[in-house]
């Protein structure tokens, strides 16, 4: 999974003193060629990047093919595979417990379009702090291939069965609802899918990231539109994407030019060379505009579509202190005897 | 007119008598009947209220019922002494249904005095009065029910001045609405005093049976021992009758758990739904947060999936069934003790859980605080099982004391501890009593990391098919489950020798007590056991035994208590006879007293 090192050198390590292979976790015992074991790598090599410090992060899934992969990076991190669609509110529920946590959420098409659909809507209501990742291969893989939600009109299964219901598009709908940051891309391009994963790495608040991911297995013949050969073919990166953690700035020049910048209130900031004329990532209506159009030309944008940093997250909304909740101890839970007495003489 | 009214021929009753007064929902009246029940409780009166409310907001009828139990008895009782009927619509049927004898103190225009003629009516004239004493006509439909405190507490020979206390009291601060209604008392009182010529047979006589004491009621009971437990996550989605824990318990953390720079040490969040505050709930517990949740019957069955996981992957977490009458949405305003089949093993596959059943007020508060405890101490989901009549009616309770035991976390290993052992193994049996050690998530040095799942695993987390480390595991999680027997609150036994006893639980203990004194007067001793909890400690084995017969006293159709202790207890299960109240309403005495009399 990680750059193998050529047999001399010794293996490059990040800020942390961490080399790629501290970042990976048990051998994928997915089908060879699936496309969510290319987002595992690409989450390994962004996290470090950034320099993530993996002992911080907790990794929670859903069920299905997807949703097993946190098995396979950051073995130093806690991982929780929940049970099918309901992993937004354990990541609620962990986030409020620990805000020191740094939230990787891992999910499929099925686990967060349908029996997920509402519990993925009020964690992006809520802007939990997590990078939400949506492994989108049109189909339910651990189940041997059934149509998902996002399955395209007009999408033949492999044994003949043709999709006659509209998709339900994750990136369009989490802009709907308010998303400060959403992305799509494809795991066939590792180069966008890293700039993604480090700019939602410096984000606070939920970011969703829909990568779409072909099943091999099930969904990668020629008459379907989620195989790789399809989605190469119309695959279209709104932009080049460049992203800048604050504590790099001075080492790296931000191109001049025809490139927009946003940055992040920590002080990093992402650039979009467009290769589409007059696209403003910051404007919800204009990208949801033009992805519907897209869609509808049969096309498939990638890249940051759509991006707001600033707002505060759930925990900050909550007003919670700054040590973890889950670490206080009794003097700062259990109010006095004095209190209970003055509960007491109001009830008599 | 109403100098006849009153006739000498009833039975004089002194401080043990029963008033149910009709009312329309959402008219106002419940401060009125908490003020006419507070007033007696001032009195030095043990005093019970249950108000028997629809699933309305506004318009249909409700019903208040006031018991005065000089010998302390607080369970409904299924007859009344006098009647204070409001509510046109089902006034006529009141009548028809009020016990022989029964004092009728009725609106003047609904004319019931025709209807019976073995009743004893004091007809009222509410408007006039009103109009008189209250120059906001708009609040007349509001300040007609303090009149009907003022003529009772005339009638039973309240003190006036403790209801204006008790009005003060309820609508602490607000001064006028305060003053209108202490004038429609007075106003009503006076009426009475005027009109109503011949003294009433029923009486409260002050005494000093309530000094100390408090009135609250479960839910609110529970939300004060969760904050004493130092929850740090509350994760709930709104349903009668639990939610006024939660809402409760939101105002004491506001109050209580803010540091002085205002910020909070807990988080409170109104979930999507059940499955969410479930998810919520664990994803808390597994951080290493005291979390919990509350909600009854329906949400309970949407939350089992997760139960599973909770129990299955070993994560503490609280959660509060407060019931009422299922299947489906039933008599959602109505009790019921309907979940103990569902709460103790909730889930699919073999599951087991522990089980609290408060059955008084202070074990609302000591029972909430030691679930949190047991939680962690256990690694596992915890149901603290109460119903609409625990949760939600007012109680007399003894003050509750200052709970001194320090939390018991349960085995958690900090980064030190982490790094003085070989190796960790998440799910290892270590201390040889079915308890693992557990790390907390972003414990720095990652060396306590491991993967928390729903599937099959081994000791160390990782994921397996292996028979062997399936059963291993399934074995282990029973060991514990059994382990807490030790930890669990013991069952309270009332009197011994005798070869037949009653078991009962939660909200019916009231009720059991009472039917118990009333059996023993007529000459049938039997021993009595509250059980408090699931495991069955050794205690229950003892009494079981103990016994020849065994009447199993519960509010559900199908013995679902008497099931449990078949199954547990097979070489004795001809012993348990089934006593069974499941029509929605408080368990009485008599009606316990009338089976256990039939059936034996
Ligand atoms: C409550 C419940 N219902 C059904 C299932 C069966 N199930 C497991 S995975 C899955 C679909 C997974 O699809 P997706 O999220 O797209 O993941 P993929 O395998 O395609 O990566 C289903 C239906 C389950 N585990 N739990
Ligand atoms: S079935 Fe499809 S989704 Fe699942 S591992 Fe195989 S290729 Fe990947
Ligand atoms: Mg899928």
């Amino acid at each position: 999974m990680s750059n193998a090192p050529t047999a001399s050198s010794v293996p490059p390590s990040n800020k942390l003193g961490l080399t790629k292979q501290d970042y990976v976790g048990s051998k994928s015992t997915l089908c060879a060629g699936c496309g969510h074991d290319s987002i595992t790598a690409q989450l390994i090599n962004a996290a470090w990047e950034m320099n993530i410090d993996a002992t911080r992060v907790a990794k929670l899934s859903g069920i299905g093919c997807s949703s097993k992969t946190p098995a396979y990076f950051f073995n130093q991190a806690w991982g929780f595979n929940a049970v099918h669609g309901r992993m937004p509110s354990v990541a609620t529920g962990a986030s409020m417990a620990n805000r020191n946590l740094i939230n990787i959420g891992v999910s499929g098409d099925g686990d967060s379009m349908s029996i997920g659909l509402g519990q993925l809507c009020h964690m992006i209501r809520r802007n939990v702090p997590i990078v939400y990742i949506i492994e989108d291969n049109g189909v339910y893989g651990l189940t041997k291939g059934q149509f998902s939600a996002t399955a395209d009109k007009g999408s033949v299964l492999k044994y003949g069965s043709i999709n006659s219901l509209e998709p339900i598009d994750p990136v369009t709908l989490a802009i709907e609802l308010g998303c400060g940051f959403v992305a799509r891309s494809f795991s066939g391009n590792p180069k966008q899918m890293n700039a993604i994963l480090k700019a939602a790495f410096a984000y606070e608040g939920t970011s969703i990231i829909d990568i779409v991911s072909p099943c091999v297995t099930f969904n990668n013949h020629d008459s379907s539109t989620k195989s790789y050969k399809n989605i190469k073919d119309h695959e279209m990166p709104l932009h080049e994407l460049g992203f800048v953690a604050f504590n790099e700035l001075e080492n790296v020049e931000i191109p001049a030019g025809e490139s927009k910048t946003v940055s992040f209130p920590d002080g990093s900031k992402v650039t979009f060379r467009n290769i589409h004329e007059n696209y403003d990532p910051t404007d919800a209506v204009a990208a949801t505009k033009l992805i519907k159009e897209s869609l509808s030309k049969n096309e498939l944008l990638t890249g940051l579509l759509y991006i707001r940093p600033g707002s505060p997250d759930f925990n900050k909304v909550l007003n919670l202190v700054d040590e973890p909740l889950a670490t206080l101890d009794l003097q700062a839970l259990k109010p006095s005897p004095q209190v209970l007495s003055e509960i007491m003489e109001s009830l008599t | 007119m109403s100098s006849d009214a009153l006739s000498p021929s009833l039975d004089v009753r002194v401080n043990d008598f029963s008033i149910q007064i009709a009312t329309v929902n959402g008219s106002g009246s419940q401060t009125a009947n908490n003020v006419l029940m507070r007033s007696i409780f001032q009195m030095g009166v043990p005093v019970s209220g249950k108000n028997l409310f629809p699933s309305n907001i506004a318009g249909l009828p409700t019903w208040f019922t006031i018991r005065a139990s000089a010998q302390g008895y607080t369970a409904r009782r299924a007859t009344n002494e006098m009647l204070i009927l409001m509510n046109p619509e089902t006034a006529k049927e009141d009548v028809q249904k009020a016990d022989g004898g029964c004092l009728v103190i009725y609106d003047e225009p609904l004319k019931l005095e025709g209807l019976r003629n073995d009743l004893v009516y004091c007809p009222v004239p509410f408007q006039k009065i009103v109009t008189a004493c209250c120059p906001e006509p708009k609040l007349h439909k509001l300040v007609k029910n303090m009149i009907y405190v003022g003529v009772t507490c005339f009638l039973l020979n309240i003190e006036p001045e403790e209801a204006k206390k008790a009005i003060a009291k309820q609508l602490k601060g607000k001064a006028k609405a305060i003053e209108i209604n202490v004038a429609a008392i007075e106003a009503g009182f006076l009426w009475a005093k005027e009109n109503i010529k011949n003294p009433s047979p029923l009486k409260v006589v002050r005494d000093n049976k309530t000094l100390g004491k408090i009135i609250v009621d479960g839910n609110e009971a529970s939300a004060i021992g969760c904050m004493f437990a130092g929850v740090t996550v509350l994760a709930w989605y709104p349903i009668t009758p639990a939610s006024s824990l939660s809402e409760s318990l939101i105002d004491y953390l506001e109050e209580y758990r803010k540091t002085p720079d205002g910020k909070s040490t807990y988080a409170v969040v109104q979930m999507e739904d059940e499955l969410a505050s479930a998810g919520a709930v664990l994803g808390a517990g597994w951080a290493g947060a005291r979390s919990m949740t509350t909600t009854s019957g329906p949400g309970i069955s949407l939350m089992s999936e997760f139960i599973g996981l909770g129990y299955f992957s070993e994560i503490p977490g609280v959660f509060f069934n407060v019931a009422r009458t299922g299947p489906s949405t039933g008599l959602p305003t109505r009790t019921m003790q309907g979940d103990i089949d569902i709460c103790a093993k909730c889930s699919h596959g073999d599951t087991l859980h522990i089980n609290l059943y408060p059955g008084n007020m202070q074990e609302c508060f000591e029972f909430a605080y030691q679930s949190f405890d047991l939680a962690e101490r256990f690694q596992t989901p915890i149901f603290v099982v109460s119903d609409l009549d625990l949760g939600m009616q007012n109680w007399m309770s003894d003050p509750f004391s200052y709970p001194d035991k320090p939390y018991d976390r349960g085995k958690v290993l900090n980064q030190q501890q982490l790094s003085e052992i070989k190796e960790f193994a998440r799910y290892r049996d270590v201390d040889n009593d079915g308890i693992p050690y557990r790390s907390l998530p972003g414990t720095p040095g990652g060396k306590g990391a491991y993967f928390t799942r729903g599937s099959g695993h081994n000791d160390r987390a990782l994921y397996s098919e292996k028979p062997e480390d399936y059963v291993a595991l399934v074995d282990r999680l029973k060991r514990k489950y059994y382990s807490a027997k030790s930890f669990v609150p013991k069952p309270i036994l009332r009197g011994n020798g005798s070869d037949s006893g009653i078991i009962a639980f939660g909200s019916s203990d009231p009720a059991v007590i009472e039917a118990q004194d009333e059996l023993g007067r007529m000459g049938r001793k039997v021993d009595y056991m509250r059980l408090r909890a699931l495991p069955f400690t050794s205690e229950v084995d003892e009494f079981i035994k103990s016994k020849k017969m065994i009447y199993v006293v519960e509010q559900n159709r199908d013995g679902q208590m008497a099931g449990l202790f078949k199954e547990a207890y097979p070489a004795d299960a001809a012993k348990f006879i089934s006593i069974l109240h499941y029509n929605g309403l408080a368990l009485d005495a008599q009606s316990i007293v009338n089976e256990i009399v039939s059936k034996s």
